[in-house]
């Protein structure tokens, strides 16, 4: 029988299953970080249970952290709090911490790849629903909430039932200026915010194979946004070689035996996915959102939708609502938008070539008056490199900050937030009513888009200044 | 019934059983509701899972000057007391934070009703014992109009029978995955189970030599 990718990679890491339960299923890497492991750590001790594979663990530090420079003793209390409980739970269950204080620390979904730690066919999970990232790599890679990160800590299984499958063809050329961000935010335009729900999505096409690994992971990172438990990119020579000599990865006779091993991953000719859609990229614009969830996405060239023309009465309350909020008019451009903030990382658009695109554009000009933008680094190492090439001047002399890595405006959990009512042009993943503040009004772009966003003030069309 | 029945339990300790709950329901006439706004980012910097219910859509719930706001129906006097909350399509999409379950528990409730639950939101309820049921969309929005009608109606979920019947006599079926149908029943959790595999997990290592 043809076998999708994911039926390979899932039947091979299945311990055990009984008759109408959940399979077991064996995880090759957890990744944990402070914010949704403390309580799953708690767990161990109330029964007494030991790490099973701490050499299959691995720890960092991102949600909550100060991206300023800040001595620990001047953090938030419970930001330092919860960065002190992460230190003391991976020092007595031996689980190697990539700290702040260290060179390799960054957000969990940027490490992992950059270390190695993420390898095609492998199961991946981590405490956070933009664990789907890691599937560029040709693995499954899911969030889990704090009871299963306890599960996985304790057996190095979870239970899981076997989701359906969904594959994406994206078709077509994509132009300048259009990017992995715009071709996702299309897709989840296209198919909804519900409509990968159980399932696991796989991207596929001339297109998808001729983009970087970090463009891959952009993709598959936002596959939540579009409800899929899961998104995955079939292994390829980039893949290979983006992984190559990484610290984690295999070396020598062994890693020729991986590649060989990874080959074999691709789905099968004749192999049937329980769902199939086809987006074709010819003619894209770069993409904006302007309501409050990525779905409700626009080309820059387009005008907000209005609530009348909505299909049923249910969109329509949802589009009104998101409008109220956003403080956008129906029919109105986007094209012209006025911002205030410009957020540049996260996740999803926070890796060197992201920072490379955003410099391109923010090269020569300056942040617009009255604008206040950030530059957040998804790792140290990917900060080093930026400053090894002198982006960081760029991004400086231009009125940008530049911060230390961590998760930062994504998720306001720490200082960085959009003040309520205010614009943010942003390059992370989540648009939701209060996601960057209590009140802040995001708009979802890509990094050359933010950049742009940044110089001129307002929402422009990349296009125009490249 | 009462609901603090659904107050989350010990974090180590066996989650509550889940068997036949009757109460009021709120009415939440909202889509894609995600877990940012079931809990806030900021409720989020505490390493245990007490007291949650004070972020419950903390942002829905207040004006920005921080008073009440009196149109949100979980601050309406006539709902208060309510141990099920029902609520759009799609719900608990987004973060896959574990608060969002324990907030709503914490909050006093023991079961959500919706057309279609986001998959890592719905796999959290269960393993808290917080219920989570699926009914048709019109199902859903007939049970809204009737709370807003009548607030004190008792809802029954029967989760042997898997239904929700009401008092008028009409019942919805819903459909549950037989394993967490059995473990909300007897309150028994995965860790359990998982860790009573450990001969096939050691021997799973073993031939796959990790
Ligand atoms: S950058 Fe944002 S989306 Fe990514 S892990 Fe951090 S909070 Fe989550």
């Amino acid at each position: 029988m043809p076998k999708t990718m994911f039926e390979k990679i899932w039947d091979a890491h299945v311990v055990t299953q009984e008759e109408g339960a959940p399979a077991v299923l064996y995880i090759d890497a957890h990744l944990i970080h402070e914010v949704t492991s403390p309580q799953a750590f708690t767990v161990l001790r109330e029964r007494g249970l030991k790490v099973r594979r701490p050499d299959r663990t691995f720890a960092t530090m991102d949600h909550a952290i100060p991206t300023r420079d800040l001595d620990i003793s001047q953090w938030p209390p419970d930001a330092a709090k919860q960065v002190e409980t992460l230190r003391r739970n991976c020092a007595e269950f031996g689980i190697p911490l990539y700290d702040i204080k260290g060179e390799q620390q960054g957000i969990v979904h940027v490490i992992g790849p950059e270390l190695g730690i993420t390898q095609p066919g492998m199961t991946i999970v981590c405490g956070d629903s933009h664990t789907s990232t890691h599937g560029a790599f040709g693995a499954l890679a899911f969030g889990i909430g704090t009871s299963e990160v306890s599960h996985v800590l304790a057996t190095q299984c979870l239970l899981q039932r076997k989701p359906r499958t969904y594959a994406i063809n994206v078709e077509g050329r994509l132009g300048p200026g259009v990017t992995a961000k715009d071709i996702i935010l299309a897709i989840i335009r296209q198919i909804g915010v519900g409509g990968g729900v159980g399932h696991v999505i796989e991207y596929r096409g001339p297109v998808i194979r001729s983009l970087s690994m970090e463009a891959r992971m952009t993709i598959c990172n936002m596959s939540i946004e579009a409800g899929a438990r899961a998104g995955m990119i079939a292994p390829d020579e980039t893949t290979f070689a983006y992984l190559k000599g990484r610290p984690f990865a295999p070396k020598g006779a062994d890693w020729d035996r991986a590649v060989s091993r990874w080959r074999q991953l691709v789905t099968d000719e004749g192999a049937v996915f329980d769902k199939e859609t086809t987006i074709n990229v010819d003619g894209l614009a770069p993409m904006v959102t302007y309501g409050t969830n990525p779905g409700m996405a626009i080309t820059v060239e387009e005008r907000i939708p209005r609530p009348k023309d909505a299909a049923t009465p249910d969109e329509r309350r949802m589009l009104e609502r998101a409008l109220e909020y956003m403080g956008l008019k129906p029919g109105q451009p986007i094209e012209g938008q006025p911002i205030d903030y410009v957020f540049i990382g996260s996740c999803t658009n926070s890796r060197l070539e992201d920072l490379r695109m955003a410099a391109s554009v923010v090269k020569g000009r300056k942040v617009a008056p009255g604008v206040t933008a950030l530059v957040v680094p998804g790792s140290k190492q990917i900060k080093r490199q930026a400053e090894e090439e002198g982006l960081d001047r760029i991004f400086i002399e231009a009125g940008f900050q530049w911060r230390n890595p961590g998760c930062s405006m994504c998720l306001a959990m720490n200082e960085d937030k959009v003040p309520a009512g205010k614009y943010c042009a942003s390059t992370s993943n989540r648009n939701f009513e209060g996601r960057q503040g209590k009140g802040a009004r995001t708009l979802l772009m890509s990094p050359l888009m933010a950049a742009a966003a940044a110089v001129s003030g307002r929402v422009v069309d990349v296009r125009e200044m490249l | 019934m009462d609901g603090n029945e659904g107050r989350v339990t010990d974090m180590g300790g066996v989650m509550e059983p889940f068997t036949v709950h009757t109460g009021t329901a709120v009415p939440l006439r909202a889509e894609n509701v995600d877990t940012d706004q079931i809990i806030p980012a900021r409720y989020l910097t505490t390493v245990t899972r007490q007291g949650l219910g004070e972020g419950l859509f903390a942002d829905w719930r207040r004006n920005p000057d921080g008073s009440l706001r009196e149109d949100f129906p979980l601050n309406q006097p006539r709902y208060q007391g309510a141990t099920i909350l029902i609520a759009g399509s799609n719900f608990g999409s987004g973060s896959s934070r574990e608060h969002a379950p324990w907030a709503i528990l914490d909050a006093g409730f023991r079961a959500v009703i919706s057309s279609n639950f986001a998959d890592i939101f719905y796999n959290n309820s269960l393993k808290n014992g917080l219920l989570p049921v699926v009914l048709e969309r019109e199902q859903v929005e007939h049970l809204m109009d009737m709370v807003e009608e009548v607030p004190t109606l008792q809802i029954t979920i029967d989760l042997e029978k898997q239904e929700v019947v009401l008092p008028d006599g009409q019942r919805f079926h819903f459909d549950i995955d037989e394993y967490r149908k059995r473990c909300l029943l007897q309150g028994l959790d995965d860790l359990g189970y998982l860790l009573s595999k450990e001969e096939a997990i050691a021997a799973y290592e073993q031939a796959h030599g990790l």
